[in-house]
Formats: structure tokens, sequence, C-alpha cells
């Protein structure tokens, strides 16, 4: 066996190789992804178009929700300033997720037409590469959007702020983000089997956004338990408001489950890249 | 350098039948191949279409995984070790770009750079060579989507280089390419396998390819091998037959000339028919001149899909597997 010294020297070596692998990847995605916004700056007046017509989207969902709002003061025992915390973190998630990785939804397109190849052909996870190849500028309105929300939820709520309810909140929403993100990745493999199933599978990611927003105890019962122990929605949003709100679960469920965003959200993450890895080992190209 | 060993990849194919059944059915794209190639060596890769040419070269590089066999890239695994492979390797796939479509080929260059990770001054000095000889330099800032195919090929052959890979595999390089841009391809390879001694595997419909850069010939048809040998090999055995067109000063009858046959006539044109092994052009020329005014005279090769026709029509098919 060798000494201990030495072997412990070796993981540390070992942790830094990662740190440096990690450090070059993000180089390389800021450098692809700068890339593809210069080519979407290309077409200016395109980019100028679609984030004016995203910007009208936004506000018109806007509208929607405040009139939800001044008509009801009250949602499954939640006032109107706490489901906008909820709306909050949950649109904020979404937001970061469509940001970095809405162009998923081309993925089958990528599949059918076997450009995928290059992707494989590449010294990078193939993920990776997939996730760096676009990122949509004009999707950034959503997140503003969902900034204001919360503004306005943290400005009119009389929160009782702990050190842990402040970090509580960025938090969240960096978990809420990798929660869709994984269900997502997960979801856009079905393109490896079935090239047409884009439709349903925004189904699921964009009605997964909508059962995040919500306080989970106006669903019925199965949905509630899909939500927290299956695809794990729950934890985008509702979980971590129960904590910053000091509130308790109308399931009945252990408070602590209100902390256990992040783990859930890592967990996903590595069950996405699990399903993922499988999945390209059934890549079958297009043509002879 | 690359290793097969009874590789074999089969695909699901599922058939509408009817209204609402469909059939399951298997297809062996690639049935049982082997073979083994040698670091430096220049490989053709030759079939019709649908024979399993680009299916092979996909699970080389490690795209596609196979259904059965072993196969093994500068020692590694191809599916498995994906990564490490791409590293040592170069790739070029005729239909499909490697490049960043709304780039400038300097910028595509620079981003393969980074994800290679190679020296800067290493990707400099390969740069400035590959720049010089496929005479990259009037168009290294043009975005890619506006580069005609021939350019565009150019700055492909560069991006699959610029790493120093060991090994570059190419498919159909020289499609579609008129035929400056073809020599100025071929003229690259053999070059870049000279210099570098880097291994090349083409597969490829034009038989010029394969002369001007292949001393080995490796001929695929449905899934399995059917040669694997020299061009010259090939051509001995089923490529004898060669045509003689010779130009007569002035129409005339069928020529008779031992050892050769006319088997068409148009005007003072005449093509003869003889094997390699019982004349030679020369005698052939000799005994033509003697017999009438020779003004012209042209040799016709056989080409690649008739020396196909011919291995089946032996009755030597599979040859080798």
């Amino acid at each position: 066996m060798p000494p201990a010294g030495s072997s412990s020297r070796r993981e540390r070596a070992n942790l830094w190789c990662r740190v440096g692998e990690v450090r070059a990847l993000a180089l390389i995605y800021a450098r692809l992804v700068e890339a593809r916004i210069r080519a979407q700056l290309e077409y200016r007046v395109s980019a100028l178009l679609q984030l004016l017509g995203a910007g009208l989207i936004t506000a018109v969902d806007f509208v929607a929700i405040a009139v939800i709002f001044a008509n009801v003061t009250e949602l499954g025992e939640w006032t109107v300033s706490e489901v906008a915390l909820l709306y909050a973190l949950a649109t904020i998630s979404f937001a970061i997720t469509d940001l970095v990785i809405g162009h998923l939804d081309l993925f089958p397109q990528m599949i059918r037409e076997g450009t995928f190849d290059q992707i494989l052909v590449r010294p990078l996870p193939s993920l990776f590469q997939v996730v760096a190849s676009d990122f949509a500028v004009r999707r950034f309105g959503k997140v503003l959007q969902g900034i204001a929300v919360l503004v306005f939820a943290l400005t009119t709520l009389e929160i009782d702020w702990t050190i842990g309810r402040v970090l509580a909140i960025p938090l969240a929403i960096a978990a809420g983000a990798l929660i869709y993100g994984a269900v997502w990745v997960a979801l856009a493999t079905i393109a490896f089997w079935i090239v047409d199933a884009i439709e349903l599978v925004n189904a699921f990611t964009y009605g997964g956004s909508f059962l995040s927003q919500y306080p989970i105890g106006i669903f019925a019962r199965w949905l509630q338990g899909l939500v927290v122990f299956v695809v794990p929605l729950a934890f985008v949003a509702y979980f971590p408001a129960l904590y910053v709100l000091g509130k308790d679960d109308a399931l009945g469920l252990p408070q602590a489950l209100s902390f256990a965003s992040p783990l859930v959200a890592v967990l996903a993450a590595l069950v996405a890249r699990a399903v993922w890895r499988n999945a390209v080992r059934h890549y079958r190209s297009a043509g002879g | 350098m690359i290793e097969l060993d009874g590789v074999e990849k089969r695909f699901v194919v599922r058939a509408k039948t009817g209204r609402l059944r469909r059939e399951r059915r298997e297809v062996m794209a690639v049935d049982g191949i082997s073979f083994a190639i040698e670091r430096g060596s220049m490989v053709g890769y030759v079939g019709p279409n649908g024979a399993g040419k680009s299916t092979t070269v996909k699970m080389l590089t490690g795209i596609l995984v196979p259904s059965g066999g072993r196969l093994r890239v500068a020692g590694l695994d191809p599916s498995r070790q994906r990564i490490e492979l791409t590293r040592r390797i170069g790739v070029v796939f005729g239909q499909r770009s490697q490049l960043w479509w709304d780039l400038p080929l300097l910028d595509s260059f620079e981003l393969l750079r980074h994800i290679y990770r190679v020296p800067a001054q290493r990707h400099r000095a390969n740069l400035d060579r590959f720049a010089e000889v496929l005479e990259l330099g009037s168009f290294l800032s043009t975005p890619v989507r506006q580069l005609s195919l021939g350019q565009r090929m150019r700055g492909e052959l560069t991006a699959a280089l610029l790493h120093d890979p060991e090994i570059v595999f190419l498919d159909e390089p020289t499609i579609g390419l008129d035929v400056v841009a073809k020599a100025a391809v071929r003229e690259f390879l053999a070059e870049v396998n000279r210099e570098r001694g880097v291994t090349v595997l083409l597969t490829t419909h034009d038989l010029a390819d394969i002369e001007r850069l292949c001393s080995r010939l490796l001929i695929v048809d449905h899934g399995r091998l059917i040669w694997d040998g020299g061009l010259d090999e090939l051509k001995r055995r089923y490529g004898q037959e060669r045509t003689m067109v010779v130009d007569l000063e002035e129409a005339a009858p069928p020529l008779d000339v031992p050892g050769a046959r006319v088997v068409r006539v148009d005007g003072p044109r005449q093509w003869l028919s003889f094997r390699r092994d019982e004349t030679s052009a020369a005698e052939l020329t000799a005994a033509v001149a003697a017999r009438s005014h020779l003004v012209d005279l042209a040799i016709e090769e056989t080409e690649i899909e008739e020396i196909v026709r011919r291995i089946y029509a032996t009755g030597a098919a599979p040859a080798v597997s």
C-alpha cells in the first residue's frame, strides 16, 4: 500500500486537474457562445425584431398574471405576494434554462440531418457541445420579467430574513435551472429513437414550467406525487419558497425537503447525464 | 494503426406494410469485415452506394457503435474511448461541414485550436503551411457559407489536419469538385502522407483518386469485403481487357489484327479490345500502323464499377472476409 501522504497528494493533484478541466471547458463555452452571438448579430434587424417580439410576449404574459392576481386574493392558502415569489423563482429558473439550452428543441433536426456526427468527432463531451452550439439572446426578456416579479414579491412580503433565507433565493434559482435542464436533456434523448417527438417533448418542458409556478397544494394528489418524487419539479420553486416564507407543506412532507433542492438538482443532472450517455450509443447517424 | 476483426453493424428498419402494421426488419449494413492498416499507408475504401463504406468509417471514428466484432484505431476502442481518439484522428465528410457556417474560415480554425488545445505556435506553423499549399489566403476571412465547394473543401482539409492527427478519414473528399480542385485535394493529401507520415483512409467513387493516391485498395459490397490488395494486381486479374481507340486517316472496314478484336466502328474511328497478357499496347500499335494510316490513338482502362461486376462474374466474391 502506498503511504497515505502520497495518495492524498495525488488526490489533490487530481482535483486540480479536474478544476483545470472545468476551467478549460468554461473558456471554450465562452468562445463558442460568443461566436454564435456574433453570428446572430450579423443579422441585426432580425435579431432586433426577435427581441421585440419576445418582449411583447413577455408583456402579455405579465398582464395575464396581473389579471389573475387582481381577482384572486388567495390561492391554496397562499397570498398573492407569496404566489408571486413562487412564480418568480420558477420563471427565472425556466428562463435561464431556456436561454442556455432552449435550442434543444432543434436537437431532433440535428439527429435527422446527421449533423450530430461532427459533434462526435471532436474532443469534447457531446452534451457539452450540443449545449454550447447556440445561445438565444432574444430569450433574455423572460429573465427580466421574472426578476421584476421577484422584486414585487420581495418588497410586498414581510419576510423574517436570515442568512439562510437570503442564500436560499439564488440557490433555488440555480437549482431550479439545473432541474429544468436535466428534465429537458433527458426528454431530448427521445430523438435518438423517435425523431419526430418534439411536440410531445414540448408538452412536458413547457407544461413543466407551468406546473412549477403554482403551489402544489392546489394540484390533484397524483400530480403532487409526480412533481415531488418522479420529475422533481416541486424542488424548482415550491420547496425553496416554503423555506423562505416559513410555511408548512400542504402535503405534510418533512420540512427538511425545503433544503433539498440543490441536492435534488445535482441528482437530476447526474441521472440526465447517464440517460444521455446511454442514448448516444444508440445514435444511428443519417445515410449509408 | 487500424484493425478490424469481424466487425458488424445491424440496423433495425421499420417499414410500413399496411395502414397500421409495421414490419421490423434487420439490415446488415456491415457484415463481418476484417482488415488491418499499417501506420503511414494510404488506403482506398471503395464500393457502390449503400455498400457499407460510410458505416464502416463512422464506426472507425466513434460515431456509430458496432453491433459485433472488434475494432481498434490507434490502439483505442473508438466508441468507448471516443474523446481520446478524436485528438488523434482527423475527419473530412465530403457532404457535411466541420466548419462554422456563419463565421469566417479563420475564426473556425481559431475555435478548433481551442477545442483541440493546440499550442499557438504549432497552430500558426500548421496554418501557414496549409494556407500556402492549399492557397487559402484569398478567402480566409470569408464566411464559410459564401465559399465555393472547392474552397470549402480546402477549408475542411485544413480543419481536419490542424491538430496534427495520426490518421485521417476522408469520406468522398473529391465529390462534386471540378478537375482543378480535385487535383489540388489529391496533391495535398499525398504531401500530408509523405511529409507528415499521416495514415489516410479514404472512401471514394472516383477511381482516379485511388490511382493517384493509394497503394492499397479495399472493395466492399453488401457489407462484405470483396477485394483487398493493390490496384495493379486488381487490374491484372480483372482489368485484363483494355480498349485501344484508333483514329485512321479515313473510314475503313474493321481491322484484322492478331490479339485484338474490333468492338465498335464509327467512321474513321475504331475501338479494339485486347488483353494485357496477350498483346502489349506497343505491339498492337505497330500492327495497326502496318495495316493502315494511323493518325491518333488512346487507351481506355477499365472502370471500378465494371471491375466490381467482373469480380462477381468470376464467382470469386467474397474474395476476402
